[in-house]
């Protein structure tokens, strides 16, 4: 290691089910290069400091969505987020935001999948349609209609940054919304009156009090803050018009 | 959140429709509404002197348009800020009790209701 | 959750933005209390009109200004967000034109209402 050897402190939020009784912080010394990201530097922790350090990680190229951190309070994927920026200061690194800690930096996510599912994340198909019709023709208009919400990458860091989804955990929150609208806005898709009964549920997009952080943090620019304000226009349509409209949405 | 359970639709579309209509009244007219009334009529500047007198105001209170645009800006004005003082009630921490209901959108009630009896009467 | 909302600029920018709701409402009760006067004749109206010219009150209206005034640009600043996306020769509009649109917007409604208001007291 030569002289001019950078060194930053990184304080990682750290807790141990089986032998913690709350998170606790830890400050570890990492030398480090211009090109390391932050979830370099904790595989640093890693193998160098402590073996048990937990976390998650796959592709570290910003495609995976699983290395999501609060990294100096800022909901962000830890690998595409580098140590030179912090640098000389400390950076902190905590499990994200409004889940439950299941190890360390890794979160219990059982919750967001359930929201996943009940939106109904596949093609409803308007009506049956056999083989020898052929395949579905759609225009670039209609792709472009929901392709921006094709682009989510279940990192769920919008879920970290929504203050409503931490006020009310049922909140079916930022990404499921959006992609409830994804196939919504799909020509091809038949299940608008099927989901329209959970987003203008209790639980649905009135949560949200636009406060458009989700869209800001979002790594892929999918504005999942609109998907759901649009939706309360939606909704707020289906309310009011449900007894003309023989479709309508939910009871 | 089970996906089991029986959700109920939420009346939240009434409310968000009025936070939204007034929240767009008052980020059109509003800015200019204050002038008007809280500084250019009483400090005599812009508008002539008599812009708000008794016989004028009258007169505007009156008139059907006139009316519904008194009433308008005083009821939507009311409803737009119980929305968000009442979110933001929740937001600090005190949650949706009845207290803060009556706080908030029971005051917007109250005030339309009397907005509405006296342009009624006028 | 307790303090949430200090822990992030964007977070404390929204409760300003939130915040202006109480002048919002503060402003609708003056006018509230301007047309329960105007329902008891003319005395009472004058003395509501008097009421405006004092200090207390002219400040209280510069306060409601600066607040309602922020009010709407917020409003119209988060259009890209709260607003179906605009779509203009099939194409959709940035995010900047539909904010200026909006501003541009109440800017005309600010300027109409003035010269409306100028025309019937003419
Ligand atoms: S490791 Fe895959 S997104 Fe960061």
């Amino acid at each position: 290691m030569s002289d001019t050897q950078k060194i930053i402190e990184i304080e990682v939020l750290r807790y141990n089910p089986e032998s913690d009784q709350e998170p606790h912080s830890q400050v570890y010394k990492v030398p480090f290069t211009d090109d390391m990201s932050v979830l370099q530097g904790a595989q640093y922790i890693k193998d160098n400091f402590d073996g048990s350090l937990t976390y998650r990680w796959s592709c570290r190229m910003a495609i995976c969505g699983s290395c999501g951190m609060m990294i100096n309070g800022v909901p962000k994927l830890s690998c595409e987020t580098f140590l030179r920026d912090y640098y000389p200061n400390r950076i902190r690194i905590e499990a994200m935001a409004h889940f439950p800690i299941e190890k360390d930096l890794v979160v219990d996510l059982s919750g967001f999948m359930e929201k996943l599912e009940a939106i109904q994340p596949y093609i409803i198909p308007k009506e049956p349609r056999t083989l020898e019709q052929g395949e579905y023709i759609q225009t670039p208009s209609q792709f472009a209609e929901f392709i921006q919400y094709t682009s989510c990458i279940n990192c769920t860091l919008c879920y970290a940054a929504c203050p409503q989804v931490g006020l009310n955990p049922d909140f079916i929150g930022p990404a499921a919304i959006a992609l409830a609208h994804r196939y919504n806005m799909d020509s091809r898709d038949g299940g608008q009156a099927q989901r329209m009964e959970l987003l203008a549920s209790e639980d649905g997009v009135y949560n949200c009090s636009a406060v458009g952080y989700c869209s800001e943090v979002c790594p892929k620019h999918v504005d999942p803050g609109n998907a759901v304000n649009v939706n309360k226009i939606h909704a707020a349509k289906d309310y009011f018009l449900r007894f003309l409209s023989p479709k309508g949405g939910s009871k | 959140m089970k996906n089991t359970k029986i959700r109920k639709r939420s009346n939240a579309p009434i409310f968000w429709g009025l936070f939204g209509g007034g929240g767009m009244l008052a980020a059109l007219f509003g800015p200019m509404l204050v002038f008007i009334t809280g500084l250019a009529i009483p400090l005599g500047l812009l508008l002539p002197a008599d812009t708000m007198s008794y016989a004028k105001m009258l007169a505007f209170a009156q008139n059907i348009l006139g009316k519904g645009f008194i009433f308008a800006v005083i009821a939507l004005f009311m409803w737009h800020a119980a929305h968000r003082i009442f979110h933001s009630l929740h937001e600090f921490g005190v949650h949706a009790g009845t207290g803060c209901k009556l706080l908030t959108y029971g005051v917007a009630f109250v005030s339309t209701i009397v907005a509405a009896v006296i342009l009624l009467g006028l | 959750m307790d303090g949430w909302w200090k822990k992030n600029p964007h977070f404390v920018e929204y409760m300003i933005h939130e915040g202006t709701a109480v002048f919002v409402a503060a402003y609708a009760l003056t006018l509230l209390c301007g047309l329960v006067r105007l329902g008891q004749g003319e005395a009472a109206w004058n003395a509501w009109l008097e009421a405006l010219k004092s200090p207390f009150s002219l400040v209280a209206h510069v306060v409601f200004l600066a607040a309602i005034a922020y009010h709407a640009f917020t409003w119209f600043k988060l259009f890209p967000l709260t607003m179906p996306p605009m779509v203009v020769n099939g194409k959709k509009v940035a995010p900047e034109v539909m904010v200026n649109t909006g501003l541009a917007a109440a800017v005309a409604a600010a300027l109409a209402l003035l010269g409306f208001v100028w025309r019937i007291a003419a």
